[in-house]
């Protein structure tokens, strides 16, 4: 078993997909958000929305970090790829997500030196290399990633290489979640709930949703069949509760190693997401005994007045309230080759993933 | 963002490791798997494992997908 093929198996989609209509209730429809952007592109990527009821609505939420992370944040990484002996380094899909008046791909193409890693150790390796550069990594991302960034940091701090900083926008799920369902003009009766993200904090940090707003959950996995059978779980769940779906992956209290690196390097802080404002609690910053290795002050960062194409609906999208098609921008000035909004640039953004698959009306 | 590849766990050399999948071998860094061995598939995310695959779970959720109501 190689974990992936298994659960493509056309024959158990087809026959979820079966067992799935046979379970709904015709009466009403379900409306059920997949919070993550993986889960977002897989949707799309394996046509699931096709061979579901019609009573069943996907709605993706906001968890897409490339989408989420604002303007300003944009602003300070173009800000600090300007100063002298600085190389930024990032994961691909920041490059060309637009800030407030230029993005760090054309940033690049004017000379600023940023280069795509795969991995924070590389990034750190890349500092241990330049000792006469800055090396600064542009920290996004959820609780996945998260434990990659503060293991660098340690290493970094392990290794006396003081050449290399975090720009620090990580942001965290069960915060931007409590938010959301906060909220009351959300209508969701269901969560796909991030396997990967849940895979490091565990389960429990989701009690609240069903408990406190009767919300039904499902933590997935992202292959097709990972996917449609969480769906149905979610349609058969009789008493609102977290249930685990991807338990070849989730345990209840998570993956502890990965949890303790997050503690060590990083506190709770207030977080600004994009189209949403600034949410309590929901983001990181690093702790004062690693203030070294914390761009945000090692440098001066010119702070100017961010700002965003005020026609871009992006954060209506992220909040699940509205969808591209209700968006004047979407498939004509905003498209993959010019994105306008960054759910447009992230592949697993929302808008990206109904241009490509074709939902252009 | 959040992708996860699984992989298997070829080689082991302290915290660092060698994993496979499809002919493509690459170095991971095994720091949140402390306890896997050789044979092993882990999730890989950005360079990290960050998970062991549980194999009985993988066969339980399949079996019982087969198995149940309609065929």
């Amino acid at each position: 078993m190689k974990y992936v093929d298994e659960f493509r198996d056309k024959k158990l989609i087809d026959k979820l997909a079966r067992e799935i209509r046979e379970s709904v209730d015709l009466g009403r429809i379900y409306r059920f958000m997949e919070v993550c952007g993986t889960h977002t592109m897989a949707i799309f990527r394996f046509g699931l929305k096709n061979i579901l009821p019609a009573n069943i609505e996907l709605i993706s939420g906001p968890g897409c970090p490339v989408c989420v992370t604002p303007n300003g944040y944009i602003d300070e990484a173009i800000s600090l790829a300007a100063m002298k002996d600085v190389v930024i380094a990032t994961f691909g899909d920041m490059l060309r997500v637009p800030g407030s008046h230029s993005s760090l791909e054309k940033e690049r193409a004017r000379g600023a030196a940023v280069k795509i890693v795969y991995s924070t150790m590389d990034a750190v390796a890349l500092a241990k290399k330049n000792p006469e550069k800055e090396v600064i990594f542009l920290g996004i991302g959820f609780e996945t990633t998260i434990p990659t960034v503060a293991q660098s940091i340690i290493a970094a701090k392990r290794g006396n290489i003081h050449n290399y900083s975090v720009l620090c926008g990580h942001k965290t799920m069960p915060q931007i979640l409590r938010a959301l369902v906060a909220d009351r003009d959300l209508n969701i009766d269901g969560f796909l709930l991030p396997g990967h993200v849940s895979a490091v904090i565990g389960v429990r940090p989701y009690g609240f949703i069903p408990d406190r707003y009767g919300i039904r959950c499902v933590v997935a996995g992202f292959e097709p069949v990972d996917i449609m059978q969480a769906l149905l779980m979610l349609v058969r769940q009789d008493r609102p509760r977290v249930e685990i779906q991807y338990t070849r992956i989730i345990r209840k209290g998570g993956n502890t190693l990965a949890e303790d690196s997050i503690t060590e390097v990083f506190k709770r802080s207030a977080s600004v997401w994009r189209g949403i404002g600034e949410v309590k609690k929901s983001g990181l910053a690093i702790k004062d005994r690693y203030s070294d290795f914390d761009a945000a002050r090692k440098f001066d960062i010119k702070k100017g007045r961010s700002k965003e194409n005020k026609r871009c609906i992006c954060g209506d999208v992220l909040k699940g309230s509205k969808t591209p098609l209700d968006c004047s921008l979407f498939a004509k000035a905003c498209n993959p080759e010019y994105p306008v909004g960054a759910c447009m640039v992230s592949s697993e953004g929302t808008c990206a993933a109904y241009y490509r698959y074709g939902e252009r009306s | 963002m959040c992708l996860g590849i699984p992989m298997k766990l070829v080689k082991i050399d302290g915290d660092t490791g060698l994993v496979e999948s499809g002919g493509l071998r690459k170095s991971a860094n095994l720091s949140f798997v402390k306890g896997a061995k050789k044979g092993d598939y882990v999730l890989i995310h950005a360079g990290f494992a960050m998970e062991r695959i549980k194999p009985k779970e993988a066969v339980k959720t399949l079996r019982a997908l087969r198995d149940a109501g309609i065929n």
